[in-house]
């Protein structure tokens, strides 16, 4: 089994800042992470490994740089790296990205599982995974919590919605977004750490992928960002007052005349 | 202090220092606290291959040495030495095997043991035999093709949680030190039961318990090595451990110093933080000090350890004794300088000076490697023909 695993190099959210002027995130001088989801994405996959044997790959596009957070995964275990990176795939939105990665995958050509995380935690869409099964035309679940490859050919899993929980057969080759409870990522291991360092990572850019510049990058992009703002602080505080039965009344009645449903 | 640490040194300071802070430091009180086996910690070392970290390549392991050892276990004693010495104390009971067992012992058990599959453990000390080995009363008997074990060993890391056990017992009583040998008892071995954990001042973590032989009926190729030779594998196994112990002394001052540093410098009294004060600036200065010549001088005896010359045991002495001493000390300091907070559970200074305690005493107290050190000295001086009056 070939599973393929698509991460995203994100600011370490501990210490996030938004410029005042331009309301974007300040990128420079902060230092970068695997996308967190993306790591229980990489413990899932490797989980796989470790039961039945399967060959990992992870990819992800990105500046240079990226190859340090693929170089991370390796230290984890997974078998091989992949780096999409090219001068033509800046400015890239959720479409253009999964375009490129989408490509990256058919050129692999024996991919059985793609596995994403449910959503980077800086632009937040949850679009890419779901994006790049339409574009390879594959079925998908999301919000994956568990994986079960126990059938040849598919994959059961259980997805955790708000409404409850869910049990999927998925036929192969299938893509997950998969949530934190499928489990801590583990600790890397000396022996990976010391091939990792080592390891050739090949940067795959349009040309390897046989991308049209236009359905790449910026030009590739329906999504523009026109404006980017902070939104107005909102501060109508109440304070309750009195008895601990007066304040419960009080709340009551303000939700009440607020019509919230069921009162 | 840059140490010329190669890459792969460097890569195992790296791992250990994000199990200590990711895996250990969240759960350390409350294992303190319940005195639960980390078991889930010790999976994580052994997925991270660092039980193999001294097990040569062809048994599985990564080939490091004493150096290696000190470099991780400091890292883990930074954060609890009570886990670092579970961990230590398995590669302690994997000592007499790799340096003296057959090859075809090295291959049964090494690469279980490197794989962290199956923890070791280290039987020496009884009820009557300390510091002084020859009290020892735990005897093994030939029978055909079996030895035949009895006796008990008392206060043994890993006890009743390890699989594998390198113990001591007595093979020829009128032989004095000669009739000593080390052999492999596994956990399941018939006769071979534990006695209760007990309950410690101190690494609360670790499991400690008597290991009880009754008629325990082990395969004659469980002796390791030859009849006899059990003193000297003891010795030439403390003279690869002992700088380890040396190491968690280290890394226990170390986290001690970091929490010290950090509290002064934010707890404010008459105004000023405290570390504005020269009574604090000069223990803490003391404590900085102690703490880094105590690792320059365990890096530097590990390492020419590993440069293999023949007599070590005064120097591997002195890296425990010194460590340990220092580890004592600044624990000590570190709960002076928190004060009252220093004393509540809820800082981990209380802890780090309960667990620095042990290491002045297992592994040899610190009264016996000044013995051991003493000797050394005498026999030294005595072989020089030159006078420095």
């Amino acid at each position: 089994m070939h599973i393929v695993v698509c991460i995203k190099q994100v600011p370490d959210t501990k210490n996030v800042r938004i410029d005042p002027d331009t309301h974007t995130l300040v990128r420079q001088g902060v230092e970068s992470i695997i996308n967190p989801f993306d790591m229980f994405a990489v413990e899932g996959a490797l989980k796989i490994k470790d039961q039945n044997g399967a060959r990992v790959t992870v990819v992800t596009m990105g500046p240079p740089q990226a190859a340090e957070a693929l170089r991370e995964t390796l230290g984890l275990g997974a078998d091989d790296a992949v780096l999409l990176s090219d001068r033509a795939f800046a400015g890239s939105d959720t479409w253009a990205t999964s375009t490129t990665l989408s490509a990256a995958i058919r050129k692999m050509g024996d991919v059985d599982v793609i596995i994403c995380g449910k959503q980077a935690v800086d632009g937040d869409t949850a679009q890419v995974g779901p994006e790049m099964a339409a574009l390879l035309d594959v079925p998908y679940a999301t919000f994956v919590k568990k994986i079960d490859t126990e059938d040849s050919g598919f994959l059961k899993v259980v997805r955790q919605t708000d409404e409850g929980t869910e049990v999927w057969k998925l036929q192969l080759p299938a893509l997950l977004t998969v949530i934190k409870e499928l489990g801590e990522p583990r600790v890397p291991s000396l022996r990976h750490k010391m091939r990792a360092k080592k390891a050739e990572i090949p940067v795959w850019g349009i040309a390897e992928l046989g991308l049209d510049p236009s359905s790449t990058g910026l030009s590739g992009s329906f999504t523009q960002v026109v404006r980017v703002f902070s939104p107005q602080r909102r501060s109508n505080r109440i304070q309750l007052e009195g008895s601990i039965e007066n304040q419960a009344e009080e709340l009551f009645q303000y939700l009440k005349k607020a019509r919230v449903p069921g009162l | 202090m840059d140490y010329f640490l190669t890459e792969e040194q460097k890569m195992i300071q790296e791992l250990t220092e994000q199990i200590a802070r990711e895996k250990i430091r969240p759960i350390r009180a409350e294992l303190d606290e319940s005195e639960q086996f980390p078991w889930e910690i010790m999976r994580t070392l052994a997925q991270a291959d660092l039980f193999g970290l001294c097990i040569p390549e062809q048994y599985g392991g990564m080939g490091g040495g004493v150096f290696e050892n000190c470099l991780a276990v400091e890292k883990l004693g930074e954060a609890c030495i009570g886990i670092a010495t579970s961990f230590a104390a398995s590669g302690l009971g994997a000592y007499p095997i790799l340096l003296f067992g057959s090859e075809e012992m090295k291959q049964k058990y090494l690469p279980q043991i490197a794989s962290g599959k199956k923890l070791a453990a280290f039987g020496l000390t009884e009820p009557g035999a300390g510091s002084d080995v020859s009290g020892i009363r735990t005897v093994a008997v030939r029978d055909g093709d079996s030895y035949v074990l009895n006796g008990s060993k008392q206060w043994i890391t890993n006890g009743g949680e390890s699989e594998i056990y390198s113990v001591l017992a007595i093979t020829d009583r009128a032989k004095g030190p000669r009739g000593a040998s080390f052999f492999v008892v596994e956990k399941g071995d018939p006769g071979f039961s534990f006695g209760k954990k007990e309950k410690k001042l101190g690494i609360r973590a670790s499991a400690t318990r008597e290991l009880i032989f009754q008629d325990c009926r082990i395969p004659a190729d469980r002796l390791i090595a030859r009849e006899g030779m059990g003193f000297i594998i003891a010795m030439k196994t403390f003279d690869k451990s002992r700088p380890g112990i040396g190491a968690l002394g280290v890394g226990l001052a170390q986290g001690a110093l970091d929490i010290a540093v950090e509290y002064a410098r934010k707890r404010v009294q008459f105004e000023k933080p405290i570390i504005s004060f020269q009574a604090i600036q000069h223990k803490l200065a003391d404590m900085a000090i102690k703490t880094e010549a105590a690792r320059a001088f365990i890096y530097s005896i590990a390492r020419y350890i590993d440069s293999d010359p023949r007599e070590v045991s005064k120097v591997a002495a002195m890296a425990k004794v010194f460590a340990g001493d220092v580890a004592m000390e600044v624990t000590t300091s570190a709960v002076q300088v928190l004060g009252g907070y220093g004393y509540m559970k809820d800082y981990p200074v209380e802890k780090m000076m309960r667990d620095a305690k042990i290491l002045q005493i297992y592994e040899g107290t610190n009264e016996i490697q000044r013995n051991i050190i003493g000797q050394e000295l005498n026999k030294e001086y005595g072989r020089m023909k030159e006078s420095f009056f």
